[in-house]
């Protein structure tokens, strides 16, 4: 177990590290930030103060440590767009994108593996039908129709719902709905496809041998191992709702990194753009690290490896 | 007459013309289609046949696990200790199961659930089939791993199934089967995929607890030879049906049914070539289209015109051993 959670670990932190490279890389790539940063009339004078103010004047080996330095400080440089720290800015958004991907990942777990059960142990049933034609929509909807869709008849026809922002309590539904779906419906797909091959194991059989009612081998023998596929596909989908909303927070205007990144994009705000993938990356490592750590849980086989 | 009335008294089970059909999309499969036999107590009953001749499935059934749908008991009655199986609620037979009549299954390396403690497992049915303490049932637990002869069984108990050899998983299996005392015990192919000399110390021990416990035991196996070691009775099965039943040394010495001596000169013998290895000519039937008549008749080298127009009749060849050919009568 220990040693499983430190290869772990050991990998996350190669991960960022990796990254954290790519972006140096990529930032020094796309040209001088000072052609960004300082206007037509500066002069040579202020070209050279700014190289020096910024780094540039050193080789890139230190450039990039000192990156690194200030990024583990929490100095992820000055946004051009909104003239302060980019740390501020990203601190401010953070919560609208937490909750949103939160949000949407407990739809996905909770609509998807209920589902997933149900439609696996009453095959052809209604409940059955309804999961075909849920996850049939998340599979095939791309999410910004899906979303445009909801807006038009929970908001616009029906008015239950707001269209977009995060004014009231119930902002965060569709939004929430729209990006969890897809997830949901991936869930679902997977928890019945592993529930049929648990239910139909030998170490069932053996179990209903025993003496098991039906309903404990499903709920105690049949539930655990059916967990096991959703949760490895769990680590993708916290990470990947947590930090992949551009689509969803532009469609319903939720103020989260997602369209922080497209705005910064839009205005050549480089160095906050870099400051969101970097907080990007941080979540989706966090998120599969705190994954992997519940399916060792749930799987001896990983927790004794 | 007296001798009679004293059998009669040791039968533990009695299955009569058991039928179990599954509904597919090729039509009806009459996987088993008309089994009897009496089991008594203390007995082992070896059945053989071929793959696909419907031994799990006539296992399952007695069990009640047959998955409903696609498959069906559609007739027969399965007597245990008096009461006949198939006409208990879902309930009453959760309670049978496990207690009365248990199960070991084939494979050992995916019969145990992987997320459990191998504890956790062998203390299942215990819990669930007898009202004592859970301290007792951890105790009687850990009896039968000894029973088994699991090496450090205190310590085992707490291990996962994926931490134990193949061998250790079997007996593990077995203490389960064997963890409430069952009148009837069926091994349905216990010794696949291990080495020769664990399958052997594994038999030794699986006959030693039934001498024990006087369970009677019922052994689902390809192996003639396994049959000669371990079997008081045999049932030789084919396409669903018992075509030939009786002593060991009745089918051994008087094989009766042609797929019997079929099978009994397919058994590779020691001393023999391979080149000469016998081995019976053609398929079985398909199961869900089968034709009127005796269903070994297109790989029989007796067939008769008869044959292929009704089923044999069972003929008695002497008491205790029967069998359903034509060629009998
Ligand atoms: N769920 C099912 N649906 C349809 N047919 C089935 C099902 N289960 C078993 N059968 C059929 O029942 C027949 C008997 O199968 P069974 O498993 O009893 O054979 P077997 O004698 O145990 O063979 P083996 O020696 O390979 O274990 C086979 O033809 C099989 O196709
Ligand atoms: S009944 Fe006919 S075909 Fe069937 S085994 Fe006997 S002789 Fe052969
Ligand atoms: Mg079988």
């Amino acid at each position: 177990m220990q040693k499983y959670l430190v290869r772990r670990l050991g990998l996350a932190v190669v991960t960022i590290i990796a990254v954290s490279l790519i972006i140096f890389i990529m930032s020094r790539a796309s040209g001088d930030p000072r052609h960004i940063m300082l206007d037509d009339y500066s002069t040579d004078e202020d070209w050279e103060r700014m190289g020096q103010v910024l780094g540039l004047d050193k080789p890139y080996w230190q450039q990039y440590l000192i990156f690194l330095r200030d990024a583990v400080q929490g100095d992820l440089g000055q946004s051009v767009k909104e003239g302060r720290p980019v740390t501020d800015v990203i601190l401010e958004r953070l919560p609208a994108t937490l909750y949103l991907g939160l949000t949407a990942f407990a739809i996905s777990l909770l609509v998807g593996i209920p589902l997933g059960i149900l439609s696996s142990i009453k095959r052809g049933s209604l409940i059955d039908q309804i999961g075909k034609i849920v996850a049939m929509l998340g599979q095939s909807a791309p999410p910004f129709w899906l979303g445009i869709m909801l807006i038009i008849f929970f908001a616009v026809a029906w008015e239950i719902l707001p269209p977009y922002g995060w004014d009231d309590w119930n902002s965060i539904v569709l939004p929430a709905v729209t990006l969890g779906w897809y997830y949901a419906a991936a869930n679902l797909r997977l928890v019945r496809s592993a529930m049929l091959d648990v239910l139909d194991s030998e170490y069932i059989k053996l179990a209903r041998a025993k003496g098991v009612p039906y309903r404990g081998v499903v709920l105690r023998h049949a539930f655990r191992n059916a967990l096991i596929p959703p949760l490895t596909f769990a680590g993708v989908t916290l990470g990947a709702l947590v930090t992949g909303s551009l689509v969803v927070e532009t469609v319903f205007a939720w103020p989260g990194l997602g369209k922080l990144a497209i705005d910064a994009l839009f205005a050549f705000d480089y160095p906050l753009l870099q400051g969101v993938v970097i907080v990007f990356t941080l979540l989706y490592v966090l998120a599969a690290f705190s994954v992997d750590v519940l399916y060792a849980y749930i799987d001896p086989r990983i927790r004794y490896a | 007459m007296v001798t009679q009335a004293a059998t009669e008294r040791d039968v533990v089970l009695r299955v009569n013309d058991l039928r179990t059909y599954f509904q597919t999309r090729w039509g009806t499969v009459k996987a088993v289609d008309g089994i009897s036999f009496d089991l008594r107590r203390g007995e082992t009953l070896g059945i053989v046949g071929e793959s696909g001749s419907g031994k799990s499935v006539t296992m399952l059934s007695l069990m009640r696990l047959i998955p409903m749908p696609p498959g069906r008991i559609v007739s027969g009655s399965i007597m245990l200790d008096g009461e006949d199986l198939l006409q208990l609620s879902d309930g009453e037979m959760n309670r049978v199961r496990g207690s009365k009549i248990a199960l070991i299954i084939q494979d050992p390396m995916t019969s145990l659930n992987p997320v459990f403690t191998i504890g956790n497992q062998v203390s299942e049915a215990i819990a669930i089939h007898q009202n004592i303490p859970k301290r007792s049932v951890m105790e009687q637990a850990l009896s039968v791993l000894r029973k088994v002869n699991i090496p450090a069984a205190e310590s085992r108990m707490r291990d996962y199934p994926h931490q134990l050899s193949g061998g250790m998983r079997q007996r593990v299996v077995g203490a389960i089967g064997i963890s409430c005392q069952p009148q009837v015990l069926i091994a349905d192919e216990p010794t696949t995929s291990l080495d020769v000399t664990i399958q052997a110390q594994y038999l030794a021990l699986l006959k030693e607890l039934q001498q024990d416990s006087n369970v009677a035991l019922i052994f689902i196996t390809h192996d003639f030879g396994i049959v000669a070691k371990m079997c008081d009775r045999v049932a030789v099965m084919y396409a669903g049906r018992i075509v030939e039943q009786g002593s060991v040394r009745d089918i051994f010495n008087r094989p009766s049914h042609p797929y019997t001596e079929a099978l009994l000169a397919s058994v590779p013998r020691m001393e023999e070539d391979v080149d000469r290895l016998y081995s019976i000519e053609g398929q079985p039937p398909t199961l869900h289209d089968l034709p009127p008549g005796c269903p070994f008749a297109d790989r029989c080298q007796y067939v008769m015109e008869r044959c292929r127009e009704e089923y044999p009749t069972r003929t008695t060849i002497s008491e205790g051993h029967d069998a359903s050919c034509w060629r009998l009568i």
